[in-house]
Formats: C-alpha cells, sequence, structure tokens
C-alpha cells in the first residue's frame, strides 16, 4: 500500500502529525513522534527520488479525481532532490532541537513549537510535491504561517518585530502569487501546472499571462528573499530561535527557488521566460547585485546569526545565477547549490545555535576563545565555512566548480570572475570569526568552566551535517546525478516536445 | 440592473478604500474596514457568489472586525503623524497598478459565457457533478471532493493559525476570576435576549452546517457561526463565564481532532485501496461514498473552525480582561 | 462602450487592490496595515470572482429549469482564499498586542534602534 502512496507520504506524515503532536500532551513524546515521523518523511523522499530517477516522474491523484478536475501531485527528479534535502535537515534540526529548544523556548510553549514546525515542514513538501497552481498557495500559506509562529517563539523580544515584518512582507509576496495564478487562470482556465503550460502555449504573447508570470515572479521572489526583496530575512534569521534558524535558512528559501524554476520551466517554458521576455538578463543583474552587496554587508556586521543571514542571501544569488544561465549545466549547478547551501548552512547555524546554548548570545566578540572551549562545535564551524568560501574537498567547492564551469560553457567569462570575486568576501566575513574563535582568549570574567561543549544531541546531527559537507564535496555521485537529470528532464520538458493536450472529456 | 448594483456597489467600495487611507482614527478604520467587507459580500452575492458572500460576511465583517477591535482596545485608537514621505509607496503602488492595468487590456471579456474559464475544466463540475458527485450545491462538491485537498489544506491553515496565537497570547483563566463584572452584566434585558438567540444562532449553525449540500453554507460557516453564539455569549456573561462554559483547554483538544477527523477520511479511503480523499471508495455505490465523505469531512472543517475561532476570541479577550485588572 | 462595460469591473477591482496595498506599505500604525492588507486580499478575491460571473447566469446550485450558472471553481478557490486570510489576519493582531506590550509602541516610526524596524 505504502508503495502505491509514495508521492503523498512527504507532506501526510508531518501533517497529520501536526495535531497529535499537540494532543500528546508531553513535551519530551512530542519531540520523539516528531522526529520518528520526519525521519519516516526523510525515507520516502529517499525512495522518491529512487523512483524518479529511475522512471523519470510520478503523479498522484488525490481524491481519485483526474487532472485537471482534481489536484494532482506530480514528482520529478528535481522536486524529489529537494524534498529529500528538506525532509533530511528537518530531521537533523529536531534531533538537534531537544536541548536548544529546552534550553532558549518556555517549557509551555514546547508542544507549539513541534506542532508549528511540522505544520511547516508539511507546507513545504506540499508546495514541493503539488502540481496545481493554487494548492502551491495554500501550501505556502501553511508554511508561512508556521514560520511567522516559529520566529515569534524566541524570548528576545526583537522577533516579534521580524516576525510580523517577515508577516507583512510574506503575505503581500503570497497576495502576489495569486494574482499571478489569477491571471493565468483566467486566460487558460485551469490551475494544474501542466495543463497550464500546454494552454499557456497557445497564446504566441499575451499581455494578461505576461502580466500574470511578472506578479508570480515577484510573489515568489519575496518568498526566496531575492534581493532586493530580501529585507524581511536578516532580522527573521537573526532573532528567531537557534533551531528555526537552521531549519528555516536551510530550506524555506531552498523551496522558494524551487517554486520559481518549477514555475519557469513547467509553466511558462524556458524559451518564453528567457528569450521573449528577457527575464534572465533581470535575474542575473539582481543575483550579481544580491551576491556582492550581501556577502559585504555580512562583512561588516557584529551578529554572527545576522552575518549568516546575509550570506544566505548571497547564496541564494548563487542558485539564481545558476537559473539566469539558461542552459541544462547553470540549471544542474543551481540545483546542486540548493542541495549543497542546506548543508552548509544547517551545519553553520548548529553551530551557532550550540554558541548561544553555552555563552547566551552571539556577537562576534562572544566568539573569542571558543576554539579551545568548545572544539568539536568551532570544528565543525569552521569546517562548514570552508564549505562556504568554496574551499575543494567541500560542497561549496562542487556548487562553485559547477557554475563557473557553466559560466564558462557559454563564454561568460564576466559572471565566472564575479563568482570567484563573491568566495573572497566569504572568506572575509567566516575569517572574521574564525580569527576571534582560534587567536583570541576568551574575555575576562566567563568562567571556563561554563563554556563547554553541548550535548552529544546537538553536536552529532551537526557534525552529521559536517561530515556531508566533506562527503558530497569527494563523492559528488548522488547530488550531480540527481541534479544533472532533473537539470535535463526540467529542459526537455520545458515546452520544447509539447506534451499532449489533455482531452476535455472526463 | 445588475451592471447598475454593480457599479453603485463598487464605487461605494472605491470611496470607502480611500477613505480609509486619510483617516488617522483607528476606530473608523475598522468600522470602515467592516463596511468595506460587508459591501463586497454584496458585490459577491451580485455576481452569484453567495457561499463567498456568506463567508466573507462572517469572516471579514464579522470575526476580522471583532479581533481588530480588540486589538484596538490594548493598543490605543490614533494612528501617529508619519515622517516618512509618502512618494515611494506611491511610486510602488502606481507602478503595480498599471502593470495590473496593462495585464487587464488582453484578459476575456466580463461575463462572457465563451471564456476559456467556463469552457475548460468548469463544465465537468457544472455537468457531472450533480451525477458524479450527488450534491445540488455545485461549490460544495468542488470544495469537498474534487478539490478536498486544497479544503485540507485550508482546515490546516485555520489550525496553524490558532497554534500561531497560542503561542503569542496564553489564555490565563486564574487572573479572569477576579475580574471585575463586565458593564453588560447588569443588563437584565440584554441577558434575556441573548438566553433566547443563542439557542437559535447555534441552532442555525447545525442547519448551516448539514445543509451546505444543498444551499450555500458548510462546515467553515458553520463553525464561525457557532463560534459566534458563544461569543456573544461572553460579550453579555463576561468571558469567565464562558470560559467556564466552553474551557480553553477543551478547544485544544478539539482543533486537532477537527482535523485528524478530516484526515481519517483519506487514510480509510487508502486502506479502502482508493488514493488519498477518494470517496468514491466509502461505499459501495460511489455517489453514497461520496456523500459519507463530504458530511464527515465537513463536519471536520465545522469542529476545528469552531474550535480555532473561540479560541483566538478567548486570548484576544483575555488579554483585554488582564489589562482591566492591572 | 462595449471596451468600457467589458473591463469596468477589473479597472475599479485593480484600483481597489492598489488602494489596499498602498495602505499596506504607507500606513505607520501596524493595525491599519493589517485593515490594509485585508482590503487588499477582499480586492483580490473580487478579481476572482469577476471571472467566474456568467452575463445571465445563476449562483451554481442545481435548480429546475436552469441552464446557465456562473463558474464554480473560482469560488471554491476564494473560500479557502477568505479563510486563510482571516488565519493570517488574526496571527498579525496577536503579534501586534505582543509587540505593544514590549515595546510601547504600535507605531513604525516610534522603533527607535534600527534593528526593530518594521
Amino acid at each position: 500500500m505504502l508503495e502505491q502512496h509514495l508521492a503523498a507520504l512527504p507532506i501526510l506524515l508531518p501533517l497529520i502529525a501536526a495535531p497529535i503532536v499537540l494532543l500528546v500532551g508531553r513535551s519530551s513524546l512530542a519531540w520523539m513522534v516528531a522526529t520518528l515521523v520526519s525521519g519516516f518523511a526523510t525515507i520516502a523522499a529517499w525512495q522518491l527520488l529512487i523512483t524518479c530517477l529511475a522512471s523519470g516522474s510520478l503523479s498522484y491523484a488525490v481524491g481519485g479525481w483526474m487532472a485537471p478536475w482534481g489536484i494532482e501531485l506530480r514528482i520529478d527528479a528535481a522536486n524529489a532532490f529537494v524534498l529529500l534535502a528538506v525532509t533530511a535537515i528537518s530531521t537533523l534540526v529536531l534531533i538537534y532541537s531537544k536541548d536548544s529548544v529546552a534550553k532558549e523556548i518556555e517549557s509551555d510553549k514546547h508542544l507549539l513549537f513541534y506542532t508549528a514546525h511540522m505544520l511547516c515542514l508539511a507546507g513545504l513538501s506540499g508546495i514541493l510535491v503539488t502540481g496545481d497552481a493554487f494548492n502551491l498557495f495554500v501550501f505556502l500559506e501553511i508554511s508561512s504561517l508556521a514560520t511567522y509562529t516559529l520566529v515569534s517563539l524566541a524570548s528576545d523580544r526583537r522577533c516579534l518585530t521580524a516576525a510580523f515584518r517577515y508577516l507583512v512582507m510574506g503575505t503581500i509576496g503570497a497576495t502576489f502569487i495569486l494574482i499571478g495564478v489569477g491571471m493565468l487562470y483566467m486566460k487558460t482556465g485551469t490551475l494544474n501546472m501542466l495543463d497550464l503550460s500546454v494552454r499557456i502555449n497557445l497564446y504566441e504573447s499575451s499581455r494578461t499571462i505576461n502580466t500574470g508570470l511578472a506578479f508570480v515572479m515577484v510573489g515568489v521572489g519575496i518568498k526566496l528573499a531575492l534581493f532586493p526583496l530580501h529585507m524581511w530575512l536578516p532580522p527573521a534569521y537573526t532573532h528567531a530561535p537557534s533551531a528555526v534558524t537552521a531549519f528555516l535558512a536551510s530550506t524555506a528559501t531552498k523551496v522558494a527557488v524551487y517554486v520559481m524554476i518549477r514555475f519557469i520551466f513547467t509553466i511558462f517554458g524556458a524559451d518564453h521566460v528567457f528569450n521573449d521576455m528577457g527575464m534572465d538578463l533581470i535575474l542575473m543583474v539582481l543575483a550579481v547585485v544580491a551576491i556582492f552587496k550581501c556577502s559585504y554587508m555580512a562583512t561588516v556586521q557584529n551578529n554572527v546569526k545576522t552575518v549568516l543571514a546575509f550570506s544566505s542571501v548571497a547564496q541564494i544569488g548563487y542558485m539564481v545565477l545558476g537559473i539566469a544561465l539558461v542552459s541544462a549545466a547553470g540549471l544542474m549547478a543551481g540545483l546542486i547549490h540548493i542541495f549543497n547551501h542546506a548543508l552548509m548552512k544547517g551545519a553553520l547555524f548548529m553551530a551557532v545555535g550550540a554558541v548561544f546554548y553555552r555563552v547566551g548570545s552571539v556577537n562576534l566578540q562572544d566568539f573569542r576563545g571558543l576554539g579551545k572551549h568548545m572544539p568539536w562545535t568551532m570544528a565543525g564551524f569552521t569546517l562548514a565555512g570552508l564549505s562556504i568560501i568554496g574551499v575543494p574537498l567541500t560542497v561549496g567547492f562542487i556548487s562553485k566548480w559547477y557554475l563557473v564551469s557553466a559560466a564558462l560553457d557559454q563564454g561568460n567569462w564576466l559572471v565566472a570572475v564575479l563568482v570567484l570575486l563573491g568566495s573572497l568576501l566569504a572568506v572575509v566575513y567566516i575569517g572574521r570569526i574564525l580569527e576571534a574563535a582560534y587567536f583570541q582568549k576568551l574575555p575576562e570574567g566567563t568562567d571556563p568552566e561554563q563554556v563547554k561543549e553541548v550535548p552529544y544531541l546537538m553536536l552529532v546531527p551537526m557534525w552529521i551535517l559536517v561530515i556531508a559537507n566533506l562527503y558530497f564535496g569527494i563523492d559528488t555521485s548522488l547530488t550531480t546525478d540527481a541534479a544533472s537529470a532533473a537539470a535535463q528532464w526540467l529542459f526537455e520538458n520545458s515546452q520544447t516536445s509539447v506534451p499532449q493536450v489533455m482531452e476535455m472529456k472526463p | 440592473m445588475a451592471v447598475l448594483i454593480d457599479l453603485v456597489l463598487l464605487s461605494m467600495l472605491a470611496l470607502t478604500a480611500l477613505r480609509i487611507i486619510f483617516l488617522k482614527d483607528l476606530f473608523a478604520v475598522v468600522m470602515l474596514f467592516g463596511i468595506y467587507s460587508f459591501l463586497s459580500a454584496l458585490i459577491f452575492i451580485n455576481l452569484d457568489a453567495v457561499d463567498v458572500a456568506f463567508t466573507e460576511a462572517a469572516v471579514g465583517a464579522g470575526i476580522s472586525t471583532v479581533l481588530m477591535l480588540s486589538t484596538l482596545a490594548l493598543t490605543g485608537r490614533k494612528e501617529k503623524e508619519s515622517k516618512h514621505s509618502s512618494i515611494l509607496p506611491f511610486l510602488v503602488v502606481t507602478v503595480t497598478g498599471a502593470a495590473l492595468i496593462y495585464g487587464t487590456i488582453d484578459m476575456p471579456p466580463f461575463g462572457d459565457a465563451n471564456n476559456p474559464i467556463h469552457q475548460h475544466v468548469a463544465p465537468r463540475y457544472i455537468e457531472q457533478s450533480p451525477v458524479e458527485v450527488g450534491l445540488p450545491n455545485m461549490v460544495t462538491s468542488v470544495l469537498a471532493s474534487y478539490r478536498g485537498f486544497d479544503t485540507l489544506g485550508e482546515t490546516v491553515v485555520v489550525f496553524a493559525a490558532m497554534i500561531g496565537v497560542l503561542t503569542l497570547l496564553s489564555v490565563r483563566r486564574k487572573e479572569d476570576d477576579e475580574a471585575p463584572d463586565s458593564g453588560l452584566k447588569s443588563h437584565r434585558v440584554l441577558h434575556v435576549v441573548a438566553k433566547i438567540i443563542i439557542p437559535f444562532v447555534i441552532l442555525f449553525a447545525l442547519y448551516v452546517q448539514f445543509h451546505g449540500d444543498y444551499g450555500p453554507g458548510g462546515g467553515f460557516q458553520a463553525g464561525v457561526i457557532a463560534a459566534a453564539a458563544i461569543i456573544l455569549y461572553a460579550l453579555v456573561f463576561g468571558l469567565p463565564m464562558a470560559l467556564r462554559v466552553i474551557s480553553p483547554k477543551f478547544l485544544q483538544i478539539l482543533a486537532p481532532l477537527g482535523v485528524l477527523l478530516y484526515a481519517s477520511v483519506g487514510i480509510y479511503s487508502m486502506f479502502m485501496g482508493g488514493n488519498f480523499l477518494d470517496y468514491n471508495k466509502l461505499a459501495h455505490d460511489p455517489v453514497h461514498g461520496q456523500h459519507y465523505g463530504i458530511i464527515i469531512i465537513e463536519l471536520g472543517v465545522g469542529i476545528t473552525v469552531f474550535a480555532v475561532m473561540l479560541s483566538i476570541f478567548y486570548a484576544f479577550a483575555s488579554q483585554a480582561e488582564r489589562r482591566n485588572v492591572s | 462602450m462595449s471596451f468600457i462595460l467589458d473591463y469596468y469591473n477589473y479597472w475599479v477591482v485593480v484600483f481597489l487592490m492598489m488602494t489596499g496595498f498602498y495602505i499596506v506599505i504607507s500606513a505607520n500604525n501596524l493595525v491599519k496595515k493589517i485593515a490594509g492588507l485585508n482590503i487588499f486580499q477582499t480586492s483580490v478575491f473580487m478579481l476572482y470572482i469577476s471571472m467566474g460571473k456568467v452575463t445571465g447566469g445563476t449562483a451554481p446550485i442545481v435548480v429546475e429549469g436552469v441552464e446557465l450558472y456562473s463558474n464554480p471553481l473560482p469560488h471554491v478557490l476564494i473560500l479557502t482564499a477568505i479563510v486563510v486570510g482571516v488565519a493570517t489576519t488574526s496571527v498579525g493582531l496577536a503579534l501586534i498586542i505582543r509587540i505593544k506590550r514590549a515595546y510601547g509602541t504600535v507605531e513604525e516610526n516610534e522603533f527607535k534602534n534600527s534593528d526593530d524596524a518594521i
């Protein structure tokens, strides 16, 4: 039975677990249920990826109603790949959460935290898996509402204004997507993504559809924190509880990047978006500006979480850059970076959360002397930091390698040089933190007994990610196979071969 | 005639919205927002969307307005002058609006039966749903069956809202017990009227719950109306009394159970060999199966919405009471 | 004339949307921002419902002898969207109450530290 419903499991498991987690009543039990369910979702995602690599794509008609009348879940190598990253990170973050949450969140809110986490995971999986444009909006709102809740759980009052800003911008983004989808629906009469792509093709060029495209792009741009629509991200990531930041930074924006890929390649068609509308140039310029502006911003921040948050916006620039190169190689680089960046940022934010656990704040001066007193945490931070910079033998290097070679394939020397220059800024902002940790002494008046290594439940998931950073930096067969299959698939199915028009008869 | 009504309503909406921009008195802003919501409900009726009108009136003019008012009670009712220039927002809005107007030029004409959206997908709902699903109200058929997954998502969104509000505002009973009597408590007439009205409101909610298959209505509207009955009770007899009748703890159990009830229909249909939420598999006769499925999931929606709306009201109202005490 | 009759509805709706959008981004008070957000969304709902209308049609509930019905699908979508809207509103308002308690103000220009800005 599970085989048949595999496509629906990554959504259904956390969706059904969320109310159960609220009902179980005890914090430790809730943690266990949430972690187990997230683990099962990861296994389902892994199975899905294997199935899709072997046989192309999967479709699941919810309610037994065929698309386009009912809602279809549609899985291909691309979203299975991102789904695997999201569910795996969720599981690791949940393991990590037990101690971190106990420290940072009041005990009567633990159940709410785990429920919100499950809702967020269900929403993100739904966004990835659904094949229906309106259903995507519904899941987007589930994950967004859960995210606002998660951000506002921190004890620092600044999380409230951060969550409010996020809520206003996020809702504007969602409403823009709603407007855009409405315009597409108006012109085509359908909401199913595949059906949409076929019917959009019937129009040579339509102002309504082009406006719809623009609105969807701006809406998704807000959700993925595309420069200059990223203003919500740094405060939200800075002031959220550590476990929440680790989860969101490595999943939420990545899912939004995938939504952009899906809209461009599956619905509108790369040819239309890039050649007819010239969207590639806009995206490329925004991506390059994001890489430099936000990497620079990262070098002048004092709060380490803010440093990493700005670095995230810059890294999103690399992903968008990959998309904007308009080639299978570029798209593949973007997809690989989605996966790899999840590994890097997950590990980094977990390490920062570990510092918060012991030191109680994460400003740059609080990192002084930690290299000696929290050796494992800082070693993990260092390795993941090298990965962000793009040092060989780490996943960061793989991402940059494919991105640069995709740019060179097209003779785009400028982009290749800019990518490498962007890495230099990463050296600066990671270097400042490492300098404080390894070359300075613990500030006077701190009790060295207090500043010690964190519990194993926090170290182990962090180090699993760190090792993954190294493993996938050396043995790249899984990531490159999946990403290149996904990119090939997306490009081939992007309107070059028009799929059959769905039959009108039921 | 319909065009005339439409025009009058639209211009009233435009005036209301414009007025809100310049008002600094937030109480008036919220009232105008309630009016805006009501006017749009009228537009929805005029455009044949009776279910939507029903919901908009209950939610926009009802719940949202009540929540905004209780927020104002805590935050003050005057907006201060902003030092920001309003040029940038104006520019952003003009550009966005211009893009939208550009997009409208190519749109299918308003009300034309030959528009693509009336030709593709929808005809099956209109022609087949009374046979396939067996309900006269096509909106309910599409909502609960063809797009039942959206509605599950919607129920989960409501549930997520409760999680969010409870995270931010906790309901405290102890302090409330010492709260002074609310002003309405000494109004005998109000008491009598409320006692007479509340059972009818609950009866109406039940009618809306189970009549949604035939006329406008369904679980969502019913849940809101039932919650409104208890809210009325709380307003007249004081929050502590209402908390004693239906405790927040009970609601926090009820809300997830509603979601689970909905999902369990899907799980059951999976065990019966269908896909998730395939109601055809619930009984031997597919149409009967559809009917059972829709009744149960609408009940799940109703339970969750009732519990969530009431919890949210409790959370907001107990903040105000707490302030009265201090 | 027919051009205007074909599109006047959409144009007014666009105007309403933009009024709401303007209130969201220009209002100084957070409650007013949320009210603006609601107006913005309600106007988008009108866009959807407008496209579902068929001239001469009736509400999509089967009645003997009626042949022409308005399109039920936009109604379903907007029912869902209304619910999503109220969910967001309630969380937003709850945040405002907490912000008031933590900072003592809900006016955007009164947050001193740029770190706290909305």
